[in-house]
């Protein structure tokens, strides 16, 4: 899965920074037909989780109300340099990854 | 009494004033469908990040890396770096290919090198690599203005184009020109109708639920006066296309767009 | 050259949108909440009063909270009244979020008001909603 995830290039120590993340997901609602008329099945990202250093800061349980190409934008509070890791699946189990460095200064 | 350097003050206003309006009124007011949107599909493009266009063009990196076909090379394999090799390159585009003939759009192109230069299966439209390589060669134009010539070597297909833009099809026999220039800015429902211009894409349309060609949204048009739909390049839509890109001249490349 | 659209692939969504449904929400956030009583306040949901289109609409969830570790959010639930599924999402922070905000994209099946369930970290539990006109796509675009 195709995904972009941005994180400020540096932060000072216990600062509030946004952390966002964007993947590439149809969230198939389950709902449509295709030109044949069959129902296309469900596949939604439904948990998304994101760890700083290893310790859970994000959790996000999705349904097929959140849009095609899901974009999420939390908060964390700058403790200290290191490794943001996402991880995500979906409906059929297909799993997704993307880490980011995050400088902390101070 | 007026003193005289007030008057040529005054005079150099006027002449100014005078100047400034003649030239407002014989410039052809064209503007891009980004000014006709609402301020959150605006502010949806101006922010890379929560523009879901740029997957794709994150993806037509990737691609632009990837060894692919017999030739076991990479776009960057023969092209370098899409920053500096391609800038530029999708303001000309449609244009007609000195080698064959043909009328290519950026898709035709990419294909193009495909088979004959990577040994390698062009790419179907609307498959996420090829709507992903395209964004990617457009998006590095950005920000460039739209300069495709009209020249006795593909006047035909301009012609051609114009004729399909005035020409009133389908079951509610409408032609291009009776939304998109007659009625350009005003309400159709609760949308707003724009000049129908090219310049953004590939776009992500919210409609869509995913990014998709110009060839793409120009069939929708067919279908939304009941008209049959020309297939995915064919000289039709190809056709209208480089009409299209000349109607648009001087507008910026906005690749990736959103448009509702 | 014929090119094959790949419409297969493409599933055009033929289905609009759905029956109008009206989802009793009460048996629901009584589950969220274990039966506890759901106070109004402490969240705001931003939308736009006007969607551009019902598969996309931007939302913003703000709480306004200290985010310490004695007094911060838990998680924050979406509710629809007119979604066919009425639970849209679960977000769960902690003391670390910094900030109680979450900003992503939903989709809304038809004009309605979007309920935030927030549980705090001392067991209570706040609301807002948000209205969201949707309307149908003026030229329809089978694909």
């Amino acid at each position: 899965m195709v995904a972009r995830v941005q994180v400020p290039s540096g932060a000072a120590r216990g600062e509030v920074i946004a952390v966002r993340i964007a993947i590439q997901h149809p969230m198939e609602t389950g709902f449509r037909y295709d030109l044949r008329g069959n129902r296309v099945s469900k596949n939604v990202i439904n948990n998304l989780v994101c760890r700083y250093n290893g310790t859970e800061i994000f959790r996000a349980e999705m349904g097929s109300g959140i849009a095609a190409n899901p974009s999420l934008q939390f908060y964390t509070v700058a403790a200290e340099s290191g490794e943001l890791q996402f991880e995500w699946v979906d409906d059929r189990g297909v799993r997704g990854e993307e880490r980011v460095q995050l400088t902390v200064r101070g | 009494m007026l003193r005289p350097r007030t008057v040529r003050l005054w005079g150099l206003l006027l002449a100014l004033f005078a100047f400034g309006a003649a030239a407002a009124g014989d410039l052809p007011r064209v503007r891009s469908g980004i000014e006709y949107a609402s301020g959150n599909i605006r502010s949806m493009q101006a922010d890379d990040f929560a523009n879901p266009g740029m997957l794709w063009v994150t993806r037509g990196e990737k691609l632009w890396n990837t060894p692919d076909g017999s030739s076991g090379k990479s776009c960057a394999g023969c092209h370098r770096d899409a920053a500096s090799s391609m800038k530029g390159v999708a303001t000309h585009y449609p244009l007609k290919d000195r080698g064959t003939g043909r009328l290519l759009n950026l898709e035709a192109r990419i294909n193009h090198c495909r088979e004959t230069r990577q040994g390698a299966e062009p790419y179907r439209y609307e498959t996420d690599e090829l709507l992903g390589l395209t964004a990617y060669v457009a998006h590095q134009s950005r920000g460039m203005p739209l300069q495709v010539r009209v020249n006795d070597d593909n006047r035909m297909h301009y012609e051609r184009g114009k004729a399909i833009y005035y020409r009133r099809q389908g079951q509610m026999n409408l032609a291009c020109t009776h939304c998109h220039e007659r009625n350009a800015g005003r309400r159709l429902l609760s949308e707003t109708i724009s000049e129908g211009h090219g310049n953004a894409y590939p776009i992500y349309r919210l409609e869509w639920q995913s990014a998709g060609s110009l060839q793409r949204r120009l069939r929708s048009c067919y279908f939304g006066v009941r008209a049959g739909l020309p297939e995915f390049g064919s000289e039709e839509l190809l056709d209208l296309e480089f009409f299209l890109a000349q109607r648009a001249a001087g507008l910026k490349v906005e690749t990736p767009g959103v448009r509702r | 050259m014929q090119w094959m659209a790949g419409l297969w692939a493409l599933a055009a969504g033929a289905a609009r949108a759905q029956p109008d449904v009206a989802n009793d929400l009460r048996p629901l956030i009584a589950e969220l909440t274990g039966g506890a009583a759901v106070n109004p306040g402490r969240v705001r949901v931003e939308t736009p009063r006007l969607a551009d289109n019902g598969h996309s609409v931007p939302m913003k969830l703000v709480v306004e909270s200290p985010m310490t570790a004695a007094d911060h959010v838990l998680s924050i639930t979406l509710l629809s009244p007119r979604n066919p599924r009425p639970l849209m999402a679960r977000f769960v922070l902690g003391p670390r979020a910094g900030r109680a905000e979450i900003l992503t994209r939903v989709r809304l099946n038809g004009t309605q008001a979007v309920l935030a369930i927030v549980q705090l970290s001392d067991g209570t539990f706040w609301s807002g909603s948000a209205e969201v006109e949707v309307t149908e796509s003026a030229c329809l675009d089978a694909g």
